[in-house]
């Protein structure tokens, strides 16, 4: 039984570190409706912007979190006035295939020697490792500050979005660009904002990441980057609590599937299940069904 | 709309014939050509022309550059020339993508016409160029391409195909034998990626030999190259009191598997393969652990002093094995060129064939009948922060 | 497809084929004539044979998603399972001559189809960005079976790839694959069926009130196109020495994706000339970047993406077609827009 729990605190762990990368995707899919595969991508460069912060720059952890989610967040507003927003009133498809430019142009561009290079790099933690004692279940202070954060960033953001001026914005934009504009809302501010803010989560979820995994290089986003989109639609793309959902069930998928049917198999399992679960809510688990609009 | 139709096809049918006619002719021209591709160039200057291939972009572009550096490194020392002949190399990347490795070798071969080929890193890449290379009698040596399939495939040496690294076989048995007999092993867990040649081989061996010497293999795991959380597999192991884990994989990746087994509770010594070599290993997680190697950087032999010293002056840091491996690969292919005094591929190949006790920086090698070098295999432990050579196996 | 072939002699469209058919005799007469001058070296017919064959893959998810709006993100697994299917019975009966070929290669395609019918009853209820995810995660599983397939039969090899499928697909038969390809698509497109898939994309409520049995269509657009992209399978696997499950993963189907809405969505001619034009870009920039700048050739491919995405949003056709290879038909072709659901402003 001991082992059982030990093996879902690890899926605990990787489901929030799922969860980290998955809120930013669902944020930007919930305002332009758009699968932004560059995410992956900017919590790569964060977790890069995160590491050289706190081994090369002499920054704490904190500082360097925050400085990685400042530029990340330049970053994302950047790509998106360049990338995205000539392409805001172009068939939706345009737009993917734009992130998808984006997404390969920061890996390899990346890779090059002069930006952060091609090998891997092995991360030392800033922070010493400690672990406590938990009925006999062995708990770290990484698994501890992971699941803080994501659940300071999941409430953060549903009060961002449910009791602030700008959330009021960001719903309305979300649910008609047209009609936000006649109220009076300036949508590409708004949109400006949500990808900030989206990449600065990425960043966050970055640096986290290369603590949690300590190892890092520019195609490093690319997995975590599916699964975490994958989570987001699983719990219902769009919805903040389902994104945080969809990932600890995706982490507890693949890690009991890999601790107890077999560790080849454990992307098909996860997979099948998210496409099960499609099946049966084709929105997602908090997705609204229902007749689809016309 | 009738008439029309009627005309064209009427033109159709005398196109066709037409066609019948040309490629009749396109195919008689063919045949000879494929007999002999590398033309001796004009004798005003003797010409060698040696293609590399690596990744150069793409997720193991890391490895390419290594590779890279060893390949550029080895030319530059050898003056540019070897013999009488002058070294014109290109340089090609192949994404470690099949069907970027077909286009390049073909290009390599068809179009800048060499007459050998340096590379591929992975097995993946190496695979597709060595049928292209053999089916173009052209000479390919790979420096870590260890699928025994890049030389000798469906019972059919390629007779034109090196390599200078290990195959599987003898790495993976090496690493058990050192289990048993010097670890005093019982158990053993093996972590492996599936989807690569090199780690998986070395398990498979490792496996099998363990457990022909008496060892019982208690865990036998994979992995994806893009997992990055063992937790699972490494909390089941963790129950398991086992005596070593087997780790074949390249430095970033058994880091990371260190790592976390270390956080899991695992006490038991890591053991590994050549993959380990890198100044990038992380030596303090990795600390106790065994690795088999070709060669150690505190080998007091010339070769290896001369080669780390060379190219921590170019280059600035420590070679790891693949920058090492691909310098040995293209001193080995100048060395044959040399031997045969020509540019005839296949005079090349039976001089490279015939190499024996070359003295390379990975050790004294000679050629098997498949083509995989015969050299001793050493056993380094990482112990303070350094790599400390423990033994020599010969094979 | 009876209907499809009768529709296709009696609607005059019988010169249309011949005159195309000679246009690509010429080009096949030119290749054959630069081949045999020495003009077009090996390297260069490779890179062609592997325009053709993507091509063929692609014109399969064209008239998935460029023509029906099914967006599927999984088109590289069916290309892998033609590939997997033609490469085993190659390697485990022995090539048997032509007519063993063509076998295979029947036989990859419709082990495509039949597992894309499997597939897709299931999922085509899915719309949007949810069937795509879907498709995206039944490749993954894909997959993940080729890496575990030397459980199945030691031939296949598993995750380090099967090699020995003899290479027996010359420039004439997957120039042959190519042409027929091209009037399969061409006739499904100008057929009923063709306009009901249109009809769908456009809108699947409004097809579904006209009559039209939008599941029916949806699944027969999405088989045929599944079938094309094994059929392209098997000739990968009898031109490429090594099948490799990393050359059919999720990466590869974006490759497929962007080249259709590069091409324009629900244009035909588009995805021919982009998938060609992709393959040679790809290629041409060794050349162009020489081996100094090697390294760069991910970064100038990503820039050629965004830049062409960013001038051409409606695709470099935009939903026209070139009247060679699809002649005008009574109803207007449509430029590709995606349906209301899909769409950003509805």
């Amino acid at each position: 039984m001991i082992h059982f729990l030990e093996q879902v605190l690890n899926g605990l762990q990787l489901g929030f570190v799922y969860a980290l990368i998955a809120l930013g995707y669902t944020m930007v899919y919930g305002i332009i409706k758009l699968i932004n595969f560059a995410h992956g991508d900017v919590f790569m460069v964060g977790a890069f912007l995160g590491y050289f912060g706190f081994t090369f720059w002499g920054l704490s952890l904190p500082s360097a979190v925050l400085l990685s989610m400042t530029l990340c967040a330049i970053l994302g507003i950047t790509i998106e006035r360049i990338a995205y927003r000539p392409l805001r009133y172009a068939p939706r498809i345009a737009a993917l295939i734009s992130a998808l430019g984006v997404s390969l142009f920061l890996e390899y561009f990346s890779s090059l020697k002069f930006v952060f290079g091609p090998n891997f790099r092995v991360v030392s933690r800033p922070i010493t490792e400690s672990r406590w004692d938990l009925f006999g279940l062995e708990i770290t202070n990484i698994q501890v500050l992971i699941m803080v954060v994501v659940i300071l960033l999941l409430v953060g953001l549903q009060f961002l979005v449910y009791r602030t001026k700008i959330g009021t914005a960001m719903r309305t934009v979300s649910f008609d660009h047209d009609a936000a504009r006649l109220m009076g809302i300036n949508v590409d501010n708004v949109i400006s904002f949500t990808f900030g803010i989206g990449s600065a989560l990425a960043a966050a979820g970055g640096v986290l990441f290369a603590i949690a995994y300590p190892q890092i290089h520019p195609f490093m986003g690319i997995m975590p980057g599916l699964k975490a989109f994958t989570a987001a639609v699983l719990g219902g793309i769009g919805i903040i609590p389902g994104a945080v959902l969809g990932s600890l069930i995706m982490g507890q998928v693949e890690i009991l599937t890999a601790a107890f049917i077999s560790s080849q198999l454990r992307d098909a399992i996860a997979f099948a299940i998210l496409i099960l679960v499609l099946l049966i809510r084709p929105s997602g688990i908090l997705g609204k069904t229902g007749p689809e609009k016309v | 709309m009738r008439q029309g139709s009627k005309v064209l096809l009427v033109m159709l049918v005398a196109l066709l014939a037409l066609s019948l006619v040309v490629t009749g002719c396109g195919q008689k021209k063919e045949e000879p050509k494929a007999q002999t591709p590398a033309p001796a160039p004009a004798p005003a200057e003797k010409v060698i022309k040696i293609g590399f291939v690596g990744p150069l972009t793409g997720d193991v572009k890391t490895f390419g550059e290594s590779t890279r550096n060893g390949f550029l490194l080895a030319i530059e020392q050898a003056g540019g020339k070897v013999g009488e002949y002058k070294i014109v190399h290109s340089i090609a990347d192949d994404r470690n993508d099949v069907a970027e490795a077909v286009n390049v070798a073909t290009k390599l071969v068809s179009q800048d016409k060499v007459q050998a080929i340096v590379g591929s890193v992975t097995s993946k890449a190496t695979i597709p160029i060595s049928e292209i290379a053999q089916a173009n009698k052209v000479v390919q040596i790979s420096s870590t391409a260890t699928n025994p399939k890049v030389t000798f495939d469906a019972g059919k040496r390629k007779d034109f195909i090196f390599r200078a690294c290990f195959i599987d076989p003898f790495q993976g048995y090496v690493g058990a034998k050192f289990a048993i007999e010097e670890l005093k092993a019982k158990t053993a867990a093996v972590l492996y990626d599936q989807g690569n040649d090199y780690t998986k081989g070395l398990a498979e061996v490792f496996k099998t030999n363990f457990e022909k010497m008496g060892g019982k293999v208690v865990a036998y795991e994979a992995y994806q190259q893009q997992d990055v959380d063992f937790s699972a597999v490494l909390t089941n192991i963790a129950k398991m009191n086992i005596d070593v884990l087997y780790l074949p994989d390249y430095y970033q990746k058994v880091s990371l598997i260190g790592k976390q087994a270390r956080e899991k509770g695992i006490k038991a010594p890591f053991l590994g393969g050549d993959g380990w070599d890198s100044s990038e290993l992380d030596f303090k997680t990795m600390e106790g652990g065994y690795f088999t190697n070709h060669y150690s950087p505190d080998d007091p032999r010339p070769e290896v002093k001369a080669w780390v010293e060379t190219y921590k002056a170019k280059y600035g840091s420590v070679p790891d094995a693949l920058a090492t491996l691909c310098y040995d690969a293209t001193k080995l292919l100048l060395n044959a060129i040399e031997k045969a005094g020509t540019n005839d591929p296949t005079k090349i190949k039976e001089a490279m064939q015939a190499t024996k006790d070359f003295k390379a920086v990975s050790g004294s090698l000679s050629f098997d009948e498949f083509g995989n070098p015969i050299k001793a295999a050493a056993i380094l432990q990482i112990k303070d922060g350094k790599q400390v050579f423990i033994t020599t196996v010969n094979p | 497809m009876k209907e499809i072939i009768k529709n296709t002699i009696s609607n005059k469209k019988l010169g249309q084929t011949l005159n195309f058919l000679f246009i690509a005799l010429l080009f096949y007469v030119l290749i054959k004539f630069l081949s045999a001058s020495g003009t077009l070296n090996m390297y260069w017919q490779r890179v062609l044979d592997q325009a053709l064959i993507t091509t063929v893959g692609a014109l399969g998810l064209s008239l998935i998603y460029g023509f029906t709006g099914q967006f599927s993100l999984g088109h590289a697994a069916f290309f892998g399972l033609g590939a997997y299917t033609a490469g085993f019975l190659t390697k485990l009966l022995g090539y048997g001559g032509f007519g063993h070929l063509f076998m295979v290669m029947i036989l990859g395609a419709a082990i495509a189809a039949l597992v894309s019918m499997l597939i897709g009853i299931p999922i085509l209820r899915l719309r949007s960005d949810y069937l795509g995810i879907a498709t995206l995660g039944f490749g993954i599983i894909v997959k993940v079976g080729m890496d575990n397939s030397d459980r199945l039969h030691p031939i296949l090899g598993g995750a380090t790839g099967m090699t020995g499928v003899a290479q027996v697909a010359t420039f004439d038969l997957i120039f042959v694959v190519f042409v027929l390809s091209i009037l399969l698509v061409r006739n499904f497109i100008t057929s009923a069926y063709g306009r009901a898939c249109v009809a769908i994309r456009e809108d699947e409520i409004a097809a579904d009130v006209m009559g039209i049995n939008t599941t029916r269509c949806k699944s027969l657009a999405f088989i045929i196109g599944c079938a094309l992209a094994g059929l392209a399978g098997t000739l990968f696997a009898h031109r490429y020495p090594l099948l490799h499950p990393t050359s059919f993963d999720f990466l590869k189907s974006f490759d497929f994706l962007l080249i259709v809405v590069i091409g324009g969505l629900g244009s035909m001619s588009g995805t021919v000339a982009v998938a060609i034009c992709w393959v040679f870009l790809l290629e041409g920039l060794r050349f162009v970047l020489g081996q100094d700048f090697v390294d760069w050739r991910g970064v100038i491919y990503a820039l050629i993406l965004i830049i062409t995405i960013l001038l051409r949003p409606q695709g470099l056709f935009g939903g026209k077609e070139l009247k060679l290879l699809v002649p005008q038909t009574t109803v207007k072709n449509l430029p590709g827009k995606e349906g209301t659901h899909a769409s950003l402003r509805s």
